[in-house]
Parts: structure tokens; C-alpha cells; sequence
């Protein structure tokens, strides 16, 4: 149990996707305007990845690793170059699947960040999320834990960038500086911060 | 001759002046995680453009065949074989450095600048044109690559392309590798300031500020 826990933290934090990766920042960057809809991102990345992550460990370890048709006889079978595109089309069914039951049962939360969730197909922190979990070898209960917490840490960073970025509303920037490039060097100020919180999990 | 002289416009326009990483903020995942040496932003820039020359022309030239509602699907499809060609391609020749860019070349898939520039150009132009835009924007996202690999590099190790160009404390030399370089912050910062450098320049490029000033606003909070 404290290992998943640990594996839950080093996900959000040590490796948190857009600050220490580099993982979904056109988003990242794109969306965290104003914290409301970077509040929504946040949600709806978790629910995503928390989702396809461990899905797609099941269908890689089912079909496509090397030796999984071994039952049907072809043991030098080996299908993981098919991975990539397995792993998209899972991404964007499940983001589909998602849209129509938030739009079907929770109309409200599904016009509050709906706009989002097309989106979430070509989000590259998402496919990076099963393309880890392939290049880690994790079993379906860590891909789980993986893909909730790097969800949870992305959304955490975005909240907080759009929290700041909120408050330089009131700040008088260089013309050249203003919108991206004082975003970046925002980013890269939160990332020199988790840096720090390496040294939280102890490998 | 006029022909010739659009062509060439479609081509260096993404360069600086609509750079693709800089201006409409596409692709800056991969842009900043394999700049820590000049040889794997070489080879992630290459292959990229190549996928999205590639793409663009094959997209382009069924266009008109694609069906409106699916054609994001087709057009990933099309993207994601490509890239696992590429990756094939690096894995047997270039082992180390596939090694090195880890799961990066994967997600060419869902790189925004990828399937942005099919999107918004490829759909509704011929095979060529397509082609030459896809370059350009390929080029431009490379310049940028290529400038923020080699800082990072020249000031974190002392090197370019893995030779030494300047000489370390250690071996007698004069200069103390900054560390800081190697760590994602650096990637933020140095892109920040590409930003803002190539923006002192095209003043036009510069975003107008969200809100006025507090003090200029009467009769609010």
C-alpha cells in the first residue's frame, strides 16, 4: 500500500507532467488563463488518465507484448510496434465514451469543461501516460495509481499558474514580455519549486 | 515567377516571423524536453519535420476524399503510422539516441504543431503548397530547437555535439559548467527570453495586455 502511495506522489509531484517532463503544455500554457477553466482541465485530465492508463495495460499486456499470444500458439508473436496507435485509439474512444455520458446524466458539468474534453485526444501528457506505463513495465493496479496521480499533479500545477498569472493582471510587463514569454519564465519559477520535492520520495 | 516567390514565402514565413514554437505556441512539449544536447534536438527536429512533411502531402493529396466527421481520426492515423515508422527507423540505426528521447518520439503523434498544420493548411491546399508550408513550420520549429539545445549544452557541459568547446575547471580550463542548464527550469527561462528577444524585435508580434491598468478603471472594486 505505501508503495502505490508512493508511487501516487512521485507521479504528481517528482514527476509532474508539465513542470519537471515537459508533458501537455500547449494546454498547459493555452488554458491557464483563468483559474475556473483551469480548475475544470485539471478534473477532466485526472478522470481521462486515470481511465486510459490502466485500460491500455490491459490491452498491451492482452495483445500486443511480446509473447501474449502465446495461449493461441504464436509465442514469437510480437505486436508492441502496434502500441501507438492502440493506445491513440483508446484515448479518443474513452474521451468520446466520456463526453456523451457527462453530456447524457451531468448536463452541468459537462457545459462546464466540455469544451475541454475533445481536446484531451491529442494531449500529449495522456499518451505519454500509457507509453510510461509500457517503457516502466507497471501492473494494472500502479498504472492506475500512476495515471490518477500524474493527473492530479498536472492539474495541480495548472491551477496554480492560473492563480498567479491572475494576479499579473495588475502587473505593468515589458511589451515583449507579455502573455507567453512571461508565462514561461512563470513556469520555469514553479518548476525550480518542485524541484524540491525530489527529495520527497525516497526511491 | 510569382508562383515561385509565394512558394518561397509559404516557406520562410514560419522561420521567425510565424515561428510555430514561438508565436502560435505549437509543439513546445517536445520542443523543450530533448533540448539538453544539441543531438537529440538534431534528431527530434529531423524527424519531426520529416512526419510532418510526410503527413501533410498524404493528407493533402486524399483531402478531398476524407469525410468531415471523421477526419481528425484519419488524419491521426495517418500521423501515428508515420511515427512508428520514424521510431522503427531511429531504433535500428540510431539506438543511443532513441534511448535518449525515450518516449518523446512517440508522442510526434500528438504534437499539436503535427496535427495543427494538417489541419488548418493541408485540408485545403494541394499536395505542394502543403508540403512546403510543412516544411517551413518544421524548420522554424528546428531553428528554435537547435538554439535552445545548443545554449543548453555549450553552458551545462562545456560541449557541442558531444565535443569539447570549452575548456572545464577539471581539465585545467577556465570554465565551470552550469548544472542549472541541464534542469527543466533552464528550458523554461531560455524559451521565455527567445520569446521576449524575438519580440523586442517584431514589436507586431507583442500580445495586447488582458487588462488595463487598475488606476485607469474608474468605478470598479
Amino acid at each position: 500500500m505505501s508503495e502505490l502511495w508512493s508511487l501516487f506522489l512521485s507521479a504528481a509531484f517528482v514527476e509532474n507532467m508539465p513542470l519537471a517532463l515537459f508533458l501537455g503544455l500547449c494546454t498547459f500554457l493555452a488554458l491557464s488563463k483563468r483559474p475556473e477553466s483551469a480548475i475544470g482541465l485539471g478534473v477532466a485530465i485526472t478522470g481521462v488518465m486515470g481511465v486510459t492508463v490502466p485500460l491500455n495495460q490491459l490491452i498491451y499486456t492482452g495483445f500486443l507484448a511480446p509473447g501474449a499470444w502465446a495461449w493461441a500458439g504464436m509465442p514469437e508473436l510480437d505486436l508492441s510496434y502496434l502500441a501507438l496507435i492502440a493506445f491513440i485509439g483508446v484515448i479518443a474512444a474513452v474521451v468520446q465514451f466520456l463526453e456523451m455520458l457527462l453530456d447524457r446524466f451531468f448536463p452541468a458539468i459537462h457545459a462546464s469543461f466540455g469544451v475541454f474534453l475533445p481536446l484531451l485526444t491529442v494531449q500529449c501528457a495522456i499518451l505519454a501516460g500509457s507509453l510510461f506505463m509500457v517503457e516502466r513495465s507497471y501492473t494494472l493496479a500502479e498504472s492506475t495509481v500512476f495515471g490518477l496521480g500524474s493527473g492530479f499533479g498536472f492539474g495541480v500545477a495548472v491551477v496554480m499558474l492560473s492563480a498567479v498569472r491572475a494576479r499579473l493582471a495588475y502587473a505593468d510587463l515589458p511589451a515583449g514580455l507579455r502573455g507567453l514569454g512571461i508565462t514561461f519564465i512563470l513556469a520555469g519559477l514553479m518548476s525550480l519549486g518542485f524541484a524540491s520535492f525530489a527529495q520527497m520520495v525516497a526511491s | 515567377m510569382a508562383q515561385r516567390s509565394t512558394f518561397w514565402s509559404t516557406l520562410t514565413e514560419p522561420l521567425v516571423r510565424q515561428n510555430p514554437v514561438t508565436l502560435q505556441i505549437l509543439g513546445i512539449c517536445s520542443a523543450l524536453a530533448v533540448t539538453t544536447s544539441l543531438a537529440t534536438a538534431l534528431t527530434m527536429s529531423a524527424s519531426l519535420t520529416a512526419v510532418l512533411t510526410l503527413a501533410a502531402g498524404l493528407i493533402s493529396v486524399i483531402r478531398n476524399h476524407i469525410p468531415g466527421t471523421i477526419r481528425l481520426i484519419v488524419q491521426i492515423v495517418i500521423i501515428a503510422s508515420l511515427v512508428i515508422v520514424i521510431d522503427q527507423i531511429l531504433q535500428a540505426y540510431f539506438a543511443e539516441i532513441s534511448r535518449a528521447l525515450s518516449v518523446y518520439v512517440g508522442l510526434i503523434t500528438t504534437n499539436c504543431l503535427v496535427l495543427g498544420r494538417t489541419e488548418a493548411y493541408a485540408t485545403h491546399n494541394p499536395p505542394g503548397r502543403s508540403m512546403v508550408d510543412a516544411l517551413g513550420n518544421g524548420l522554424g520549429y528546428s531553428l528554435v530547437l537547435l538554439v535552445i539545445g545548443g545554449v543548453r549544452e555549450l553552458f551545462g557541459k562545456g560541449e557541442l555535439m558531444g565535443q569539447q568547446v570549452l575548456p572545464l575547471v577539471e581539465q585545467g580550463g577556465w570554465f565551470t559548467p552550469l548544472s542549472l542548464m541541464l534542469l527543466p527550469p533552464a528550458a523554461f527561462f531560455l524559451l521565455g527570453l527567445l520569446v521576449w528577444a524575438i519580440r523586442t524585435v517584431q514589436p507586431e508580434q507583442a500580445e495586447a495586455p488582458e487588462h488595463s491598468p487598475p488606476l485607469a478603471r474608474e468605478g470598479e472594486e
